[in-house]
């Protein structure tokens, strides 16, 4: 079957696909939950970080596409949307009636294709509260297709969405397009694959092998062109725009208000994840559930099976089980707290607040090789590695995907390990906090501008749409983030398991001792150490925790406590990001950083044990 | 001049973008040579931010000094 290439998303006999289009935030998931009800299936992309939800209404397939500002593959939520979108038999295009001139772009370009379109132009409420008039039936006139008022928030206009599907009709496609498309047309099966080579569509190009003319930049004027002068004939009057809205947005923007705002912001998720969520809810369902209830069940299930003493059953359930480390790590730590960053990363992107961050801190991230977005994958990081490296994918250049993998690696201690070496430096006082901090941030900053420095290339420019600033709906916060959470469960845990299996094959083999051997006296003579301090540096290959909460048990000066921690920070990452930054990047990039996490943690930790032990 | 030159407040006439790989995508967001757009905000040392109507965008630094532009109008 044509459609949705890389998903297993099966269309029966008789169904037609009904595909939801729009650009970002439009509120397309309310008209997607108003169509399909509960039973919704998500499909991930492979390689992607991009999602598809899919559902039935009467005798349709309702495909939800990630919110793009046009067909094309300039990333992967739009080569994802670009797939489903030209393989749909109809298609609901929700637009943002605030944003005419920007939304009507996506709308023209699908009504070239040639497909049947009806529009739903939602938050009409917002076009009245700013004083805008819109003449809807000029709207509907002009584009050849039928035009519904909506405000999905508040369920207004969705009976009539549903009752027009029926009336969903090819539009006014352009008739200098309509021209051009002649000459694809009969080298392909849609016109929605002539569009796209007549737009220099790399991908489809490749996939048809049909080779392209150049012609996209004129497609794309033309096609403003047109948009603008519909935007300006339908807009009967204008409106001054929300004031309230605009201050907060300044705010945000400024750095003198924005980076204030921004501090509180962080530090209000980092008290609620860090103390509520890491202490509280993963006491409860690390210790109590998991390690309480779950791990001597199944150890008691599987000493029915298999001897206690057999390779099998330490394999099974030992200290690094697959059935006992894996389980408690992954639902008992992992789930909580990754759930939290996806809640509060949901609620700052519906907010419109994300955007607005990654413009303010454009420019220091700029020193490193990366731009504004990827302030996503580092606030990730905090939570969890794993989490965050996944998140890279969507930065612009391989050569960031690199940078911020290595920072991520590196630098960034986890929400688990925070928690650890928080309580181990909270008692010695400001001075050793600020010690670990500035140790932290200065390898930050300096393996960040070296990277810059010496990687080969171009790193992409920020190039993003604030959208407005809006109160975000709970409902689809909270779908984003079950949405988001499964999706990391589903790619992480085979990753935890296997990480599981590693580290008990080490184990077995004695190889794991050899290595606490060979770094014995590396700790002791460069890091000023007890010798036993290998040994929590080996934990923290398994879990970056465990390998701090080793330290807890030794006798430590505040200072061997300083270093301890700043090694055990830069030392790599722990097993599962260790996979995932193999699976993400080349074997060869994957192989340096780690190896050079390991020469990182101990310069940086024996300097700093030269300076102040 | 060019962009990372524009003030708060100006109406501004892109009359060039040397940026082949934004040029496309910046057309989408109504940002194409030949538009006349607001510069609405700068941050110091980061990005310029301009808006259309009730549209606003963020556009780095290094890449607003690829982008050609006339001042139209000056701020108030």
């Amino acid at each position: 079957m044509e459609c949705c290439r890389g998903l297993n998303i099966e269309i029966p006999k008789g169904y037609k696909k009904l595909v939801l289009a729009g650009n970002p935030n439009v509120g397309k998931s309310v008209f997607f939950n108003a169509l399909t009800g509960m039973y919704v299936d998500v499909s991930n992309f492979p390689g992607t970080t991009v999602d598809i939800s899919h559902g039935k209404y009467q005798d349709y397939v309702v495909l939800d596409t990630p919110g793009v500002y046009g067909v094309s593959s300039f990333n992967d939520e739009e080569r994802v949307a670009r797939d489903v979108i030209l393989y749909g038999d109809v298609i609901l295009n929700v637009v943002d009636a605030l944003h005419l001139e920007r939304d009507l772009f996506l709308t023209l370009q699908i009504i070239d294709m040639g497909k049947p379109v009806i529009v739903a132009l939602n938050m009409m409420d917002d076009v009245e509260r700013n004083g805008i008039k819109i003449d809807i039936n000029k709207l509907s006139e002009l584009l050849g297709v039928p035009v519904i008022p909506t405000v999905a928030v508040k369920g207004k206009g969705l009976e009539e969405v549903k009752e027009n599907i029926k009336n969903a009709r090819v539009g006014n496609i352009d008739a200098k397009i309509k021209e051009y498309l002649k000459e694809f047309n009969n080298k392909v099966e849609y016109q929605s694959e002539a569009l796209m080579l007549l737009e220099d569509d790399e991908t489809i190009s490749e996939r048809l092998n049909i080779k392209t003319l150049g012609k996209r930049e004129e497609i794309y004027r033309l096609r403003r062109e047109k948009v603008d002068k519909i935007a300006e004939s339908v807009i009967i009057k204008e409106g001054k725009g929300n004031r309230i809205r605009q201050k907060i947005s300044t705010l945000t923007l400024n750095p003198l208000t924005g980076i204030p705002i921004l501090i509180m912001v962080l530090y209000l998720i980092f008290k609620v994840i860090g103390v509520w969520v890491a202490g509280d809810v993963v006491g409860f369902t690390e210790e109590k559930i998991m390690a309480g209830y779950y791990e001597p069940f199944i150890r008691h299930l599987t000493a029915k099976f298999f001897a206690e003493e057999s390779l099998l059953y330490r394999l099974l359930v030992g200290e690094f089980g697959i059935l006992t480390l894996t389980p408690t790590y992954v639902i008992g730590l992992l789930t909580p707290l990754v759930i939290a960053f996806y809640f509060f990363m949901s609620l700052m992107e519906d907010s419109g607040y994300l955007p607005r961050i990654a413009a303010l801190v454009d420019r220091v991230l700029s020193f490193f090789g990366l731009n504004g977005r990827a302030i996503i994958p580092i606030i990730l990081g905090f939570g969890c590695i794993t989490m965050a490296t996944i998140t890279t994918r969507l930065l612009g250049t391989k050569r960031e995907k690199i940078i911020a993998t290595i920072l991520l690696g590196f630098t960034i201690p986890c929400s688990a390990q925070l928690g650890v070496i928080a309580g181990m430096i909270a008692p010695l006082g400001t001075k050793y906090i600020l010690i670990y901090s500035f140790t932290i941030i200065i390898v930050f900053a300096l393996t960040g501008t070296i990277l810059n420095r010496i990687l080969p290339g171009e790193s992409s420019e920020l190039f993003i749409d604030l959208p407005p600033m809006r109160l975000p709906k709970l409902t689809n916060v909270l779908k984003k983030t079950w949405t988001k959470t499964i999706m990391f469960l589903k790619e992480a845990t085979p990753l935890f398991a296997l990480g599981a299996l590693i580290i008990t094959l080490l184990e077995e083999t004695d190889i794991l001792y050899k290595i606490q051997d060979l770094f014995k006296p590396i700790t002791e003579s460069v890091l000023r150490l007890p010798k036993e301090t290998a040994n929590a540096f080996i934990m923290g290959i398994i879990r970056r925790d465990f390998g701090a909460a080793g330290l807890t048990e030794l006798s430590l000066t505040p200072e061997q406590t300083v270093v301890a921690l700043v090694t055990i920070t830069l030392f790599v990452p722990c097993i599962a990001s260790i996979i995932v930054i193999f699976k993400e990047r080349s074997k060869k990039e994957a192989g340096l950083i780690w190896l050079g996490s390991f020469i990182l943690a101990f310069l940086v930790g024996g300097i700093l044990a030269f300076l102040i032990v | 001049m060019t962009l990372d030159m524009a003030k708060k407040g100006q109406k501004i006439y892109i009359k060039k973008i040397n940026d082949d790989k934004i040029k496309v995508q910046a057309i989408r967001l109504g940002i194409y040579e030949g538009a006349k757009i607001d510069c609405a905000l700068k941050i110091p040392f980061g990005p310029i931010i301009l808006s259309n109507r009730m549209q606003e965008i963020a556009v780095g630094r290094t890449l607003a000094k690829k982008i050609e532009i006339d001042i139209i109008k000056e701020g108030a």
